[in-house]
């Protein structure tokens, strides 16, 4: 009846699971119960659960980065004690649990933080940026939404039923095979994975097609904001790269569950085939995760400058250049598996090369600030502490493409120092520069500065103190995923390392209370323009938070930093603009599809890992009776009357004038 | 906001000025569904362009069990062929007959279609079973393997296309030629299209260099 399912998958005799599951169990029913007694369940239904708003999406895929980052970040701790205590002893992580420890580490960090942290902002941003009312495809967007949330619900199941991989975080065979993994762990890996892949996979032909054919008039290709730019380069590598994962994936699914031989070591197996197919993919995630990032920095770095971004074209080049680049590197996550010495200069001479565009880019962002009128706020604090850190691991990241260097250093904690140099100071730095800057234009209100500012540096030095001594370890000799280790020389830089956690762990917390801080004192931090930091691009021409329409009429694009243009043609005026003719605006009708179908892919997603065939027939059927229902509808549109659209309108023009005004009268006073 | 800025603004402004064909605004829906629906059918091309990869490095590991040569039935593979090209040209008929909304010749287009396919996926079947029958199923060896699920992922394909099939047969029955639902056509059609040009590609790689010796 329940396949492999018995009590036995609970593991009652482990304290720090059962412990960590009650308490995150506890915060959820009192979250749930909070909502259900306080009446606020039909509001998230209707405004949240089932919206198909791109803004919504967004704060939701952004949220559910920020909880999942709590939970990488618990295993992190766990990981940096570990190794503090285990010098010749078993510390308190017995080898079994430590493994899962490190695999749903990277796990979550990657797929579930990352990844979903991205695509919110892109979410959030884009479509405002390009002038217009949603992305290509609303109803798409939710269920990618939802479908990702599965993925992370799969992965936290694992921690109070079953297991979790034990192979790191890309399951490398033979390992992951039957015959090394016969336990639920990898198959709980593996069925999140496909079904949050299709989900990204969903998102990233939405924002494709948003880019290249959603756009306002005027808003041709070149005047598009530079994280317009990257998002489609990102957006693209998904499109390319995601269905190699797919397909990895469902051969080493086919391996375990059908006796395939596609990864295994006999009937012709080819276990070598796994690496260069799943790097073909992982290493355009690798800018999948970071060109987003860049984006982000060029919209605040020239915003808080209060110049137009420096070498404009140049980024568009550079950018699409490491779009197609990093389709031609991924050897270089495996020099010393036996390429030979000619295979390992050509991809070591290609991964120098990315060096190249990346150079560009930071050139581009210094020569921005310089002569700049810079205002050093939170988000702008994230961009520099950004360029140095990324420097760096930029510069460890070409020492590693050597391959000779490589032979001496792969495996070891120098490479774990320098992944996470560039992902923590590179993608993390700029969704949290991101999410800054973006608060306000979402909720309608600043997060408290202090705050952010205090976070910032614990999260800045925290990362040195623990990030450095991991160099020094690698060219000690320490491996990466030691559960324990027998040479003293290496505890004391262990010991630092774990006070670098400690030092963020301070950074997330200010984090936290900035987020309560500012909900309380909204009041004062109101954003009444919806242009809180004299910004450059669309998104800011609208009221914040914007109306479920964005604009009430589609603004006309004749240059490059189009809000920029606007302001000062109004700034020219005396006499105030023309209100607009307004008219009846449809907008896309809420849909509890993306949800309904999660509920049915999650159902289907854990029936799978666990061999109950009947309910996995019923979740497939579920599925696409979801669909089927979907396409019966009569009425996917709801309509906004222009009364209405006039009236929400009136008042941010009102405010949008009274700010133009006022910096009129200083000029004037000047 | 410096007099400065004003000045750059209005450079850009000039610069790029009439030379630049304008962007007219947000494409009309027909053209964003089509668009998002062939970067849709572009990805799922790169999902198999990993198989037939796949295909190709474990084409000789057959751990001294049967190659192509001695499995390949070209004679079949020549019929289903013929079925799916047929298909083709028969959904072809279906997209005309709902572009001027007539509804008897698409239904019945559709329906040709889909036996087509049908038959099709009868006769993959048979093959399929054929093989495991003769000892030569996916667990056999390493290139059993990558033929099963290369060309059992376009008959997953297929199967799924006929399922969509038949939803739309069954949506123009009771709603008519809406335009949301002749948007899905459009995107039914490419779909159909496409897994003709894959099934090109298996024919050529798996069964025709396949069966060499």
């Amino acid at each position: 009846m329940l396949g492999k399912l018995t009590w036995d998958a609970v593991p009652f005799d482990q304290p720090i699971p059962m412990i960590a599951s009650g308490v995150v169990a506890l915060a959820i029913l009192a979250v749930l119960g909070w909502v259900v007694i306080r009446g606020h369940l039909p509001y998230l239904w209707r405004e949240w659960i089932t919206s198909v708003d791109h803004k919504r999406i967004g704060v939701m895929y952004t949220l559910l980065a920020m909880v999942m980052l709590l939970r990488g970040f618990s295993d992190a701790i766990m990981m940096r004690a570990q190794q503090s205590l285990a010098l010749h002893s078993q510390g308190f992580l017995p080898p079994e649990h430590y493994n899962q420890v490190f695999s749903a580490h990277g796990t979550i960090m990657i797929f579930f933080v990352a990844m979903p942290f991205m695509i919110g902002l892109m979410n959030l941003v884009v479509p405002l940026q390009l002038g217009v009312r949603d992305v290509a495809f609303p109803t798409l967007n939710s269920v990618g939404f939802w479908l990702t949330a599965t993925g992370a619900l799969l992965v936290n199941i694992s921690l109070v039923v079953g297991e979790f991989a034990r192979t790191g975080w890309l399951p490398y065979p033979p390992l992951s095979e039957l015959a090394y993994s016969p336990g639920v762990g990898v198959d709980y890996y593996l069925w999140s994975l496909e079904i949050s892949g299709v989900g990204t996979l969903v998102a990233g032909v939405n924002l494709v097609t948003t880019v290249l054919k959603v756009r306002t008039g005027g808003m041709n290709l070149l005047r598009m904001p530079m994280f317009c730019w990257t998002s489609l380069a990102t957006n693209l590598l998904i499109v390319a790269a995601f269905p190699i994962l797919t397909a990895t994936l469902a051969m080493l699914l086919l391996d375990r569950y059908l006796g395939f031989h596609f990864f295994t070591n006999d009937a012709g197996g080819n276990v070598m085939m796994f690496m260069n197919l799943i790097w073909a993919w992982g290493h355009p995630e690798v800018y999948i995760l970071v060109l987003p990032a860049f984006g982000i920095f060029s919209e605040v770095i020239s915003t808080f400058s209060g110049k137009p971004l420096f070498g404009y074209r140049s980024m568009v080049a550079a950018t699409m250049a490491i779009c197609i680049l990093s389709f031609t590197v991924w050897l270089h996550h495996f020099f010393t598996m036996g390429a030979g010495a000619d295979v390992n200069a050509i991809f070591g001479i290609a991964s120098m090369i990315i060096a190249v565009p990346t150079g560009v880019k930071v050139f581009n962002w210094l020569f921005t600030m310089y002569g700049g009128r810079v205002r050093f706020q939170t988000p702008l604090l994230w961009s520099i502490g950004f360029m140095v850190t990324f420097i760096i691991g930029g510069m460890t990241g070409v020492l590693m493409a050597v391959p000779p260097i490589a032979f001496v250093l792969h495996n070891s904690l120098f490479l774990v120092a320098h992944f996470h140099n560039v992902i923590i100071g590179g993608v993390l730095f700029g969704a949290f520069a991101g999410y800054t800057y973006w608060f306000p234009k979402a909720f309608g209100f600043k997060l408290h500065e202090g705050y952010g500012k205090a976070a910032f540096w614990c999260w800045l030095i925290g990362f040195y103190v623990a990030f450095m001594p991991l160099y020094v370890l690698g060219l000690l000799g320490m491996t990466r995923r030691m559960q324990h280790y027998d040479v003293p020389e290496w505890r004391p830089w262990l010991i630092v390392a774990a006070c670098g956690g400690a030092l963020i762990m301070c950074g997330i917390a200010f984090q936290i209370i900035q987020l309560v801080v500012s909900i309380r004192q909204r009041e004062q931090l109101r954003d009444e323009t919806g242009d809180p930091w004299d910004g450059r691009s669309l998104e800011w021409a609208t009221a914040s938070p914007p109306p479920a329409f964005n604009f009430a009429v589609l603004p006309t694009v004749t240059g490059e930093d189009a809000y920029w243009n606007f302001k000062h043609r109004a700034t020219g005026q005396s006499s105030p603009d023309e209100e607009p003719e307004y008219r009846d605006i449809e907008i896309p009708r809420n849909s509890a599809t993306g949800f309904v179908c999660a509920f049915f892919a999650t159902m289907m997603g854990f029936a799978l890992i666990w061999h109950i065939w009947w309910m996995v027939a019923a979740g497939a059927i579920g599925a696409f009776a979801t669909f089927v229902a979907f396409a019966w509808r009569d009425h996917d549109e709801d309509l906004i009357p222009a009364r209405e659209v006039a009236r929400i309108d009136r008042s941010n023009r009102a405010q949008r004038r009274a700010m133009i005004d006022k910096v009129l009268e200083k000029e004037a006073a000047e | 906001m410096s007099t400065v800025a004003l000045t750059d603004a209005a450079v850009t402004e000039a610069h790029h000025g009439s030379a630049v064909r304008e962007w007219s605004g947000p494409a009309p829906k027909r053209i964003v569904t089509g668009y998002g629906f062939w970067i849709f059918i572009l990805s799922d091309m790169v999902m198999f362009s990993a198989f037939f990869a796949t295909y190709a490095v474990l084409l000789g590991q057959t751990a001294g069990g049967p190659t192509g040569h001695d499995l390949f039935d070209l004679r079949n593979v020549a019929i289903e062929t013929a079925f799916l090209l047929a298909s083709s040209f028969t959904c072809g008929l279906a997209s005309i007959a709902a572009d001027v909304r007539n509804t008897t010749w698409f239904q019945l287009a559709m329906a040709v279609t889909c036996a087509l396919g049908l038959g099709f996926l009868i006769l993959e079947g048979q093959e399929f079973a054929s093989l495991v029958v003769r000892g030569a199923g996916p667990t056999r060896s390493a290139f059993l393997s990558a033929f099963f699920t290369l060309v059992g992922c376009h008959g997953l394909h297929v199967s799924a296309g006929i399922l969509w099939l038949l939803t739309m047969m069954a949506q123009v029955f009771t709603k008519g030629f809406r335009p949301d639902i002749q948007r899905r056509i459009l995107c039914f059609a490419l779909f159909w299209h496409a897994l003709d040009i894959i099934w090109i590609a298996v024919f050529t790689i798996v069964y025709l260099l396949g069966s060499a010796k």
